[in-house]
């Protein structure tokens, strides 16, 4: 087995970076919406706040939110590595990034309600593992606020209500109305994270993992990146706005992934976002070198 | 900006309108989810004196505690409020609150409870979480702590010009209203 060695330290420093610097992608998505809105209104005076706050954030080391959400990851590991050693040593590091105050104790116990006090708990963290050919262990982060996960949501298509059938007009109208429904509830601006197609289990971890994606890059479906385009306009158009105070600035990106689906199912998974949209990406090669990929 | 100095008097609160940007200085309380269910499972009398004319944050801190024994707010931005629509209107009743900070607006029965007891709805930064807990240089106390951890515990601060929006006012104004009602007929302009 290749000597990666004890990453908890590691780990740690990744959760550190995701709760506490917001990715030079969505900082500049922040900027271009403030540089949109009209000057002294709220919107203007909102994305302000949520500038200063993440320069703030950043520079004192501290969580950009007091959620700091649920750690959602993704790690691809070469043949032979321990998947449960490396599960050990995230649950660790999220105890001790707790310990630190990079995350919130955020794990409540459903059945009783007293907060586990350590950050993890039962499905807390969420962790993937896939293999691959590749030397090296890489792992990618999401911290996944509440709120925002409050507003996500799953469509069955046809859905009469909104006269949505199965395409991807369907799937425009179903994404449209959850936008609409999540008004400023979700923090907006918000990201949504689509995946047209899947289960019910399936689907929301593709939504998800569409997360991952930089907030400017484009689908290499071709049909997929112009129904992006078209969403994140008419999102827009809506005028919810920063914080629901109504603006210009409701959407920053709209990432969509496909799944094959059961003849069935039609499935349109959304979600959503906060404007906090954290996530962080290192590489740890055979000898321990550690890369920070974003 | 206007000031607004906690504990406040119903006619002070009457004054304000959707769209008004306020300063808060003064002794306010944290209380969300565990804590409204809480608060109206039964008259918290322990808690009551530290409601009356000011305001409840809907908020789930981080904390530090300090080697005396203190602690600190380390991160403190708003919740989403919409959750606590079920309790709002019938907590600002009972225990006297003029006022309701946090994130998302609330709906129709905590509009009727803020005209009907002279209380307004502030909205706070959502995600803020370092430019708010700034305006908190001081915690005093702290209520169900043990019992309901820390995101979920009732905190009592002190708060020095914490910055708020006010979005739903003692007289029927709702900017939430006023932004959703805009956004139906935008939808529905696309969805034709």
């Amino acid at each position: 087995m290749p000597a990666y060695g004890d990453l908890v330290e590691t780990f740690v420093e990744l959760i550190r970076r995701a709760s506490t610097q917001l990715p030079d992608d969505v900082v500049h998505a922040l900027e271009q919406g403030k540089a949109k809105e009209t000057e002294t209104g709220l919107a203007d005076k909102a994305l302000g706040t949520i500038l200063e706050n993440v320069e703030l954030a950043s520079s004192t080391s501290a969580p950009i939110c007091q959620d700091t959400g649920t750690p959602v990851v993704w790690i691809h590991h070469p043949v032979g590595v321990s998947t449960r050693a490396l599960g050990a040593q995230f649950r660790e590091a999220v105890h001790k990034a707790t310990e630190r105050r990079f995350l919130r104790p955020n794990a409540v116990d459903t059945l009783t309600g007293r907060n586990t006090g350590n950050g993890a708990g039962r499905g807390i963290p969420f962790l993937h593992f896939e293999e691959w050919d590749e030397p090296r262990v890489e792992v990618r982060m999401i911290l996944k606020g509440g709120g925002s996960e409050n507003v996500g949501t799953q469509y069955k298509l046809p859905e009469p209500r909104l006269k949505a059938g199965r395409d991807l007009e369907g799937v425009r109208r179903a994404v449209l109305d959850a936008v609409f429904e999540a008004q400023g509830k979700g923090c907006a601006p918000g990201v949504l994270g689509v995946c047209v197609g899947g289960d019910r289990v399936s689907a929301f971890e593709m939504s998800k993992r569409q997360l991952l994606r930089p907030i400017v890059d484009t689908n290499e479906i071709p049909e997929l990146a112009e129904l992006e385009e078209r969403l994140l306009r008419e999102g827009n158009q809506l005028g919810v706005g920063p914080m629901g105070f109504g603006g210009k600035t409701t959407l920053l990106a709209v990432k969509i992934g496909v799944l094959d689906r059961l003849p069935a199912c039609y499935f349109v998974t959304v979600t959503y976002m906060c404007w906090a949209d954290r996530k962080a990406v290192v590489s740890i090669d055979e000898g321990g070198e550690v890369t920070w990929l974003n | 900006m206007a000031e607004l100095k906690l504990p406040v008097s119903e006619e002070e609160i009457r004054k304000l309108k959707v769209g008004d940007f306020v300063e808060l200085t003064g002794r306010m309380i944290t209380g969300r989810d565990t804590a409204h269910h809480w608060l109206m499972q039964d008259v918290r009398e322990d808690v009551m004196p530290f409601m009356k004319d000011t305001v409840i944050y809907h908020c789930g801190p981080v904390i530090a505690k300090n080697d005396d024994g203190s602690y600190d707010f380390v991160a403190a931005g708003p919740t989403t409020s919409i959750r606590e629509e079920p309790y709002q209107a019938d907590v600002i009743g009972r225990y006297g609150l003029r006022g309701v900070i946090g994130k998302g607006g609330m709906a129709g029965r905590t509009l009727a409870g803020l005209a009907e007891h002279g209380a307004v709805y502030l909205h706070a930064i959502g995600g803020a979480a370092q430019v708010l807990a700034r305006a908190i240089p001081k915690v005093e106390r702290v209520f169900m702590l043990d019992e309901f951890g820390v995101p979920e515990a009732m905190w009592v601060i002190e708060v020095e010009k914490f910055p708020v929006v006010v979005t739903m006012d003692s007289h029927g104004g709702s900017l939430h209203d006023e932004v959703e009602g805009a956004s139906k007929k935008q939808l529905d302009e696309l969805l034709k």
